[in-house]
């Protein structure tokens, strides 16, 4: 299948600064990329290049094939859900859906409109303005004014950073469920590795200007190929030159048959309801944390066991 | 906390009691007496002044002030809408544009004025230049006329307008004109449908700071029409010293002061808050 979207080598230089730095990597059309990374790591600088708000260094943007260099925001196929989603506060929630359709005329559009009302269950607040409303439903009128528009490719900027957290996660299941229904191209920005662990087909993970791996949620979890990606994808025990994942490494007071073990002590036990977070310091000098569920029982401080774990589980990284 | 409160504002009251209110029951006293014969006032109580407000002549002077006012606040507003809004995106510079607007303030309007005289007269350095290079046979009758006063007005009031546009340009969200980009809108819609509407508070606050000052000018219209156009503040002028007639005068006063009023008033219930 022909990509839709294409990075081809794209940078972006700023005076004293390098923002990205040869970038490279196809969107496929009907999927969910997320472009993870911590602050700084070119993840917004990638979303303003290939909206059109920024002009890259080098490199170039395509989509459906067709380069977008020198082409301005307005004339590009593609629609931005701002982080702060940027609702025009002069305007309802009505109008703010229908600002666009008038420069990118569709013959339904107050078909189109309606049924984004619908879907985003926003048809009871259309003649609200966006400060009489709560986070989610702005978030919603901001999708739904991108939406309108079937632009090829949709770039969603930390969508999710401004609600508050118990709303996360349901906001979260709901845009997963959405992006399935309208079928368009979902160009993800997080630093959220949970949101892009399981929103996403794909995730590009970046650092300090550069593409560190991309691949399934699966593969950047279990099989990362830097220590970076290890790490910014959840807690790793570092021990005699590879990683282990909390959830993989055993505790038992006797080794297990058909795994790898090391004499341990227990230093210190944390209940975090659904499971226990155990520290123990290995005999040959390596802090473990392991994550035991609460029906194997309490460890208590000084305790002799086993760090115990399965070969395949091990994470075999070259030092940074 | 109530005595310091009152400590507070009592400096600043007094003066105002002293200085404002009380010089201004004074004036609302004057415009209800006589004439005195050698100026001032005397008996007996008369509406007299009052309805001589009405007398198609005052009233064509006051069509006339508002006239030149409402252009001058117009051409303001066109020149300095643009500075503004460059100003407010001109990033790390826009500290320096600024004190660049505001660099007038440091010589006195008068001054300044006579700077425009030296400028537009007929031996001025307009009207020499094009006469040395041969342009003209004639000077051009640049000062003492309409467009001077007008001109006079617009320089000396622009920066009343940039300031309040400037501030309100300067908050909105850059976000905001990227996403009307990104919805599809060109730079210009996206200023008619997004910055324009959002500037509003800012421009009716500028044109008020414009227009209220530019409806009772005395000095740019005296100096740079020459006299020859009367506008309602040399009409106060002319009432207090030649006509030596002070309870017409401060009856004039005390109605352009009541339209004033009534405008500042519109002003604050349209915005339903605070001016600026």
């Amino acid at each position: 299948m022909d990509p839709l979207l294409q990075l081809i080598s794209l940078s972006k230089h700023y005076p004293g600064h390098v923002a990205l730095a040869d970038l490279t990597l196809d969107v496929r059309p009907g999927e969910f990329f997320s472009l993870l990374g911590p602050s700084g790591c070119g993840k917004t600088t990638t979303l303003r290049l290939v909206a059109g708000f920024d002009k890259p260094t080098a490199g170039d943007v395509r989509l459906r094939g067709h380069s977008l260099n020198g082409l301005a925001p307005y004339q590009r196929n593609v629609s931005t859900v701002f982080q702060s989603y940027a609702l025009f506060p002069h305007l309802t929630v009505r109008q703010n859906i229908e600002f666009g359709l008038r420069y990118r005329p569709a013959a339904d559009g107050p078909a189109l409109v309606r049924q984004c009302l619908d879907m985003l269950e926003l048809g009871a607040k259309q003649d609200r303005q966006p400060h009489q409303l709560s986070g989610g439903e702005k978030q919603r009128v901001a999708l739904a004014r991108s939406l309108v528009l079937q632009p090829d490719l949709l770039l969603l900027d930390e969508p999710l950073s401004a609600l508050d957290p118990n709303l996360r996660k349901q906001v979260r299941g709901e845009l997963r469920a959405l992006q399935r229904r309208v079928g368009i191209t979902f160009l993800f920005i997080t630093h959220d590795k949970e949101e892009a662990l399981s929103l996403s087909d794909r995730v590009a993970l970046l650092h300090r200007g550069r593409l560190e791996q991309l691949g399934s949620p699966h593969d950047l979890y279990l099989k990362p190929d830097t220590r970076f990606a290890a790490s910014f994808l959840g807690p790793v025990n570092w021990i005699d030159g590879f990683g282990l994942r909390p959830e993989a490494t055993r505790l038992s007071s006797v080794p297990l048959p058909d795994l790898r073990s090391l004499p341990a002590t227990v230093a210190s036990s944390t209940f975090l309801g659904n499971c226990f977070h155990v520290e123990a310091r290995t005999a040959n000098g390596h802090q473990v944390v392991a994550e035991v569920s609460r029906l194997n029982g309490a460890f208590q401080p000084g305790q002799p066991v086993h760090v115990c774990w399965a070969p395949a589980d091990e994470m075999h990284l070259p030092p940074a | 906390m109530n005595r310091l409160r009152t400590l507070c504002l009592a400096p600043a009251a007094l003066l105002l009691l002293a200085l404002f209110a009380a010089p201004m029951a004074i004036l609302a006293v004057y415009t209800l007496l006589t004439r005195g014969v050698y100026g001032g006032v005397a008996q007996p109580f008369t509406f007299e002044n009052w309805l001589r407000l009405f007398d198609p002549l005052y009233l064509g002077i006051l069509a006339r002030s508002f006239s030149v006012a409402a252009a001058a606040t117009a051409l303001c507003l066109v020149l300095g809408f643009p500075l503004a809004l460059f100003i407010s995106r001109a990033g790390p510079r826009k500290h320096l544009y600024l004190a660049l607007v505001m660099l007038p303030f440091w010589t006195s309007l008068l001054v300044r004025t006579y700077a425009w005289m030296f400028l537009l007269r007929d031996t001025g350095l307009i009207n020499t230049s094009l006469l040395a290079l041969g342009l003209i046979r004639q000077p051009l009758p640049l000062l003492y006329n309409w467009w001077a006063v007008l001109l006079g007005l617009v320089y000396g009031y622009l920066p009343f307008m940039v300031l309040p546009l400037y501030s309100t340009l300067e908050r909105l969200d850059p976000a905001l004109s990227e996403a009307a980009a990104d919805l599809g809108a060109r730079p210009f819609e996206t200023l008619r449908r997004v910055v324009i509407p959002l500037a509003a508070p800012g421009m009716r606050a500028g044109v008020l700071l414009v227009f209220i000052p530019c409806l009772g000018a005395y000095l740019t219209p005296d100096l740079l029409g020459g006299g020859k156009t009367i506008l309602i503040g040399t009409l106060v002028q002319n009432q207090f010293t030649n006509a030596r007639d002070w309870p017409f005068g401060a009856a004039l006063s005390m109605g352009l002061m009541a339209i004033v009023l009534v405008l500042l008033w519109l002003q604050v219930r349209r915005q339903g808050q605070s001016l600026l």
